[in-house]
């Protein structure tokens, strides 16, 4: 793994020849130079802007983001078609974040998000199906349909929060749990622009500076907190600073190598102790803050056209697997279609799967953990109360 | 005059005296010692025959140290629950005992460490937390709620949040309108949490291993005006095992004439009716200790209705839509309704924020002669 510690300097123009001729083989290791503007640092060093990592992660990310644009647009397209219910927040335009994140991390280390985490939750485990099936209330689902859009939970992944801003407290306590176990591991703890000026955020930066907790606490800022611009919310709008103590890095949250860089930099100054940062993902979503906003009334088409065509996160890793020459056009048509012909497929497999079925031991199942339930749950009339040693309605009949 | 050592002080002073004797205990022992010491006042109370007694504190206390040393997974958090031994003195001797891993002070951040704590919990550890009233839980309460009590059922099952609020609820003594509420009618309508509350030392200790163990959120509501009070307690409620079941009421007293159903604090008022009861009218009143808020033991109410025919609820807590309001609505939609032979009284707190003067502080809260008026009324005396 030399290559991975050589300072960038020290690749010289003939190796790196060398290494394109190598490109076919699909081991092989890209040299990656992100631009001076991927970063900005406070009282941090920002991580290094040139760095090496495998054919493979440049395209699993890009595979990952277009399933990711794809689950999404397939939601938007059921949500319309009524088959999807309340709340739907899209991450159209942030798919950079959650794909950054997870490819820089470990199983181990844990991830927690606000109400907009589907994308997340695919990252982490769930099937497009379970998302999809879950947001059309199926028993199939992430969440066996008793959770819907915003509480979706997967192996290390600690949802899907509908309270604006409790999530991060409870990644302070994530990281706390990694801390009192001994674990080498890292709490990615994400909010928006709208979260960052709870109270409970800078309570739970001080106690992660207090107790140094390997805690990143990371705000996606796409400009906007449902219909309020960050600049009319915020008094200052450098999130990256918030944090005052704590050290602090914005990042180009549109551009996938500088998400994964930065996050593996994270990881690796908690691991190593250092305590929390707080991070800054610089992104944009392309959608309204859910399906019931259509996101032009606080900000203009041309705005929201100006970021899709100039900053796309996929198409600037489709530009740069094709330049690098990782894969060409027809490769990355052919990945395209493979996603969304995979996506299509899990979206008739969730619409054809069932909702939970309307009983009342399946409505009352889950309130306490089976076998330590209470002895009676009551149901909308004394009648419907229901029994869980016997299983059966108590028909308070006299 | 020499100052007033604290505890801490006097501990230090002891390690330094051993040291200073060559006594092979090294520093860090002689505070452990301390610490044991002071935790194991029963053996210092007790005598070789007749019933041992221990404080509420005590019996908190010792609860708190065995699932401590019981389950690694287990560790107390709160406001000065560390250095400072416990604001109310509950957790004294258990930093020392267990070191700081264990047993954490939080800043004065209510909603942030109720969050810390839950997110710790959701990753399976099992915190104890500990508000230094369930007023300042207020503060805290979308976590409680939102984040800790509905989480099991928003994932489906997947995601058990084993955490224990505790601290106390309810009147102390002159601390007026924003530290006086009691919580139990609030906590006790949510889904997903249980709720208890205590009386006797016996319950606390007992309950509060339960609501540890328990993988459930459990919200511990204790009283600052009983940690000082002293109850008999049993051989075997003092062993290492014990443990109550969550949701079974106890009976205090047993009687056959009226049915006092309190919770908590208000169970001594009953008590003491029932003594008033039966010296001056010969009633035999049955004193019915809830120990259980969610679950409430309807069960239990009601066999004992159906007994005593007469019901009055005591509670401390706001009259309007209170745990009495409840305890009467199960009791008219159950077969006990037939039973009745008078309406039930509800005894509870006054319905205005508590005052500060004693004078009026005495009208705020239920006691003795008040609960002796309801039963009077109820058996028409």
């Amino acid at each position: 793994m030399l290559r991975t510690t050589a300072r960038p300097s020290a690749l010289t123009a003939v190796s790196r020849i060398a290494q394109r001729s190598l490109a076919s083989s699909s081991t092989d290791l890209i040299s990656i130079e992100l631009p001076a503007s991927s970063f900005e640092g406070y009282n941090l060093e920002v991580p290094e802007l040139n760095f090496d990592t495998e054919k493979e992660t440049l395209l699993k990310m890009y595979k990952d983001m277009i399933i990711i644009r794809r689950m999404e647009m397939a939601a938007d397209a059921l949500y319309k078609a009524k088959k999807i219910r309340g709340f739907c927040h899209l991450s159209v335009g942030q798919e950079a974040i959650a794909v950054g994140i997870e490819n820089a991390i470990t199983p181990e280390d844990t991830v927690i998000t606000s109400y907009r985490c589907h994308g997340f939750a695919f990252m982490r485990g769930a099937s497009v199906k379970e998302v999809l099936g879950e947001l059309m209330g199926k028993r199939s689902g992430v969440s066996y349909g008793k959770g819907g859009s915003m509480h979706m939970f997967a192996p290390g992944f600690y949802g899907g929060n509908g309270i604006v801003g409790a999530q991060v407290p409870l990644g302070a306590g994530l990281a706390f749990s990694h801390k009192y176990r001994g674990q080498k591991a890292a709490s990615f703890t994400l909010y928006g622009d709208g979260a960052s000026n709870q109270g409970q955020v800078f309570e739970s930066y001080n106690m992660a500076k207090l107790w140094n907790l390997p805690c990143i606490f990371a705000c996606e800022n796409n400009k906007y907190g449902m219909g309020t611009a960050a600049s009319r919310s915020s008094a200052i709008v450098d999130y990256y600073k918030r944090g005052q103590y704590i050290p602090g890095l914005k990042v180009n949250g549109m551009d996938v190598l500088a998400t994964y860089q930065a996050s593996k930099f994270a990881k690796d100054w908690a691991a190593q102790g250092n305590g929390p940062l707080v991070l800054e993902y610089e992104t944009y979503r392309y959608g309204g803050h859910s399906m019931s906003d259509p996101g032009t009334t606080y900000r203009t088409r041309e705005e929201v056209q100006h970021m899709r065509s100039r900053n796309d996160p996929i198409a600037g890793l489709k530009a740069i697997l094709l330049d690098k020459e990782i894969a060409t056009e027809e490769e990355i048509k052919a990945y395209d279609k493979e996603a969304r012909k995979y996506v299509d497929e899990q979206v008739a497999a969730a619409e054809a799967d069932s909702p939970p079925e309307a009983k009342m031991d399946i409505l009352f199942e889950d309130v306490y953990v089976p076998g330590s339930e209470i002895p009676v749950l009551r149901g909308r009339i004394s009648d419907d109360s229901w029994d869980f040693k016997n299983k059966t309605f108590l028909n308070k009949v006299y | 005059m020499a100052p007033k050592l604290s505890s801490i002080a006097k501990t230090a002073h002891l390690a330094s005296a051993a040291i200073a004797n060559n006594a092979t205990r090294s520093l860090k022992h002689s505070g452990q010692y301390q610490a044991l010491r002071m935790m194991d006042n029963v053996r210092a109370a007790s005598s070789t025959a007749g019933a041992k007694t221990i404080t509420v504190r005590d019996a908190l206390n010792a609860g708190l140290a065995e699932e401590l040393d019981r389950d690694d997974d287990v560790f107390i958090m709160g406001e000065e629950v560390a250095q400072y031994n416990g604001a109310y003195k509950v957790s004294r001797g258990l930093l020392d005992r267990f070191g700081e891993r264990r047993v954490i002070d939080t800043p004065i951040t209510e909603m942030g460490f109720t969050g810390l704590a839950v997110g710790a919990a959701l990753h399976g550890l099992k915190p104890v937390l500990e508000f230094m009233t369930f007023n300042f839980a207020m503060q805290a309460i979308d976590q409680i709620i939102n984040s800790a009590a509905k989480t099991y059922y928003m994932s489906g099952g997947k995601q058990p949040c084993n955490i224990t609020f505790r601290g106390p609820n309810g009147a102390a003594a002159g601390v007026a309108a924003q530290h006086s509420q009691c919580y139990a009618a609030w906590y006790g309508s949510i889904p997903g949490l249980k709720v208890l509350s205590p009386y006797s030392a016996e319950d606390y200790k007992g309950l509060i291993k339960a609501a540890i163990r328990d993988p459930n959120p459990v919200v511990f509501l204790e009283n600052e005006i009983a940690y000082g009070e002293s109850f008999e307690i049993s051989e075997e409620a003092l062993s290492n095992d014990f443990i109550l079941p969550i949701g079974k009421a106890n009976i205090e007293r047993e009687g056959t004439d009226i049915t006092l159903v309190g919770h908590s604090r208000s169970v001594k008022f009953c008590v003491e009716a029932a003594e008033t009861l039966e010296k001056e009218y010969g009633v035999k009143a049955e004193v019915i200790n809830l120990r259980s808020i969610k679950p409430l033991d309807v069960p239990a109410i009601i066999e004992s209705v159906k007994k005593t025919n007469h019901l009055v609820t005591v509670e401390a807590g706001f009259p309007a839509f209170g745990v009495g309001s409840e305890i009467c609505a199960q009791i008219m939609e159950s077969e006990a309704f037939d039973y009745l032979d008078a309406p039930v009284e509800r005894v509870t707190g006054c319905e205005v924020p508590t005052p500060y003067a004693k004078e009026l502080e005495d009208f705020a809260f239920p006691d003795e002669p008040t609960v002796l008026r309801a039963a009077k009324k109820v058996l028409s005396l």
